[in-house]
């Protein structure tokens, strides 16, 4: 009797045994993720997900992620297939306006000057001793977009999944505070007090709807492996813009994009798993990570500078740095900047037009990666 | 390829290939632009010449 009960009480007792040094450290890093997202509202609706799922996946004998685990299932069915990026990129098309883009597309190269990053430190982690597409899943950090990271890395160097993604929305949120000592530190301040004159509306409702369809065509031909996302995308911004199909925008700007956002959160969590997460490699991923930020803000507010001298001082460099798909925050940033230093400079509209072009840019540029790399038959 | 090469032709490629698709997506954009102008609206003053004429 007395045996069968201590039998029973070590049952009880097998969780305690198991838990490793790792476990308690990833717990820990749960947890101050999900502090950073409730008590300083850095990317709650994300750090919050993420921070729970590792502490989940690094309570023992949980078998959350093993061969039939809850976890399991969400990254087999989202994040192996890739479907949950694709998804949220819908809602995010919904939510995008193109207009001020389209009011202006000469900004539209500060979107591709903004992802210069990313290559620099593609080259930088290959120095580093990163493998091809570990480097490649380390760079795309600099896209400034979480579910292009996670579009590229699940599928490429899943081992690196945890990282990156914490990287990617960390930094996302990190914006406001990265940015701006890089602004001031390459621009003068007469460039910065440089007002930008708001224009006519000359982009008709046609022209909105065949934006979507047209941008699709042209960038899907030219690299076909950003067609997932590039399609998802344009999708719902075609759906916005037609404003024949209300309820599925509403649907994917809100349900659909709060629900998989949940859903990809726990998972990516799911994939911090102590044995895999804490080692030297980490480190040099989340130092890369934040180089490569730091780097497509330079290349942004540089060609800012080379847009502005061509024209002869109408486009205010510091819109460069909205040149990232970090939307619209960095915009928001930008207006900050540019107000301190001309009270009447209004640099939100030209800003987001920049953000958008980021957004667009970097797609392209990892579809453009994804591309070279299938033909350097790295990937298949 | 080794890894500097294969850093460099990424580098060169992908930079190079993002400004070239981002700058025609620019001239695509002016082409709507063109082909299907915004129709500037006359209503309020076709409105305003109703008034003035009671």
């Amino acid at each position: 009797m007395i045996e069968n009960l201590l039998f029973g009480f070590k049952g009880l007792w097998m969780g305690f045994a198991a838990i490793t040094p790792q476990a308690v450290i990833m717990i820990i890093v749960g947890a101050v993720l999900i502090y950073l997202g409730v008590k300083k509202g850095f990317e709650p609706l994300l750090l919050l997900p993420i921070g729970f799922g590792c502490i989940l996946v690094n309570i023992p004998l949980t078998g959350l992620m093993g061969q039939d685990g809850l976890l399991r299932h969400f990254y087999d069915f989202g994040i192996a297939t890739e479907i949950f990026p694709c998804l949220i990129f819908v809602g995010i098309g919904a939510m995008t306006d193109f207009t001020p883009l389209l009011e202006n597309p000469r900004i539209f190269l500060l979107g591709a000057a903004g992802q210069f990053g990313i290559f620099l430190t593609l080259l930088l982690a290959l120095l580093l001793g990163f493998q091809p597409l570990e480097a490649v899943a380390v760079g795309i950090i600099g896209a400034c977009d979480g579910p292009t990271s996670i579009f590229v890395t699940s599928r490429y160097a899943p081992h690196l999944l945890g990282q990156v993604s914490v990287a990617a929305y960390s930094y996302m949120a990190l914006v406001p505070l990265i940015q701006p000592p890089i602004m001031r530190l390459l621009t003068s301040s007469r460039e910065r007090a440089i007002p930008m004159r708001t224009t006519k509306p000359t982009v008709s409702k046609t022209a909105l709807i065949i934006f979507p369809l047209a941008v699709t065509v042209i960038t899907c031909i030219v690299a076909p492996m950003g067609t997932p996302l590039m399609g998802m995308i344009m999708l719902g911004n075609l759906m916005k813009e037609s404003g024949v199909v209300k309820r599925l925008t509403d649907a994917s700007a809100n349900e659909l994009t709060n629900i998989v956002t949940l859903l990809l959160g726990l998972t990516i969590g799911a994939t911090m798993d102590g044995q895999a997460f804490l080692t030297p490699k980490t480190l040099l991923v989340l130092a890369l990570g934040f180089l490569a930020i730091c780097l497509d803000t330079a290349a942004g507010v540089m060609f800012g500078k080379i847009l502005s001298w061509l024209s002869k001082g109408q486009v205010n460099p510091l819109i460069g740095a909205a040149g990232i798909s970090a939307y619209p925050m960095s915009a928001r940033v930008v207006q900050s900047e540019g107000s301190k230093y001309n009270k009447r400079s209004y640099l939100l509209m030209p800003a987001m037009a920049a953000n958008t072009s980021g957004q667009i840019g970097s797609v392209m540029a990892a579809a453009i990666m994804l591309s070279v790399l299938q033909v350097m038959n790295l990937i298949k | 390829m080794g890894k500097l090469e294969f850093g460099i032709t990424m580098l060169v490629s992908g930079m190079g290939g993002t400004l070239v698709s981002l700058y025609l997506l620019s001239l695509m954009i002016r082409l709507i632009k063109v082909a299907f102008p915004r129709q500037v609206e006359n209503k309020p003053a076709e409105a305003a010449g109703t008034e003035n004429k009671k």
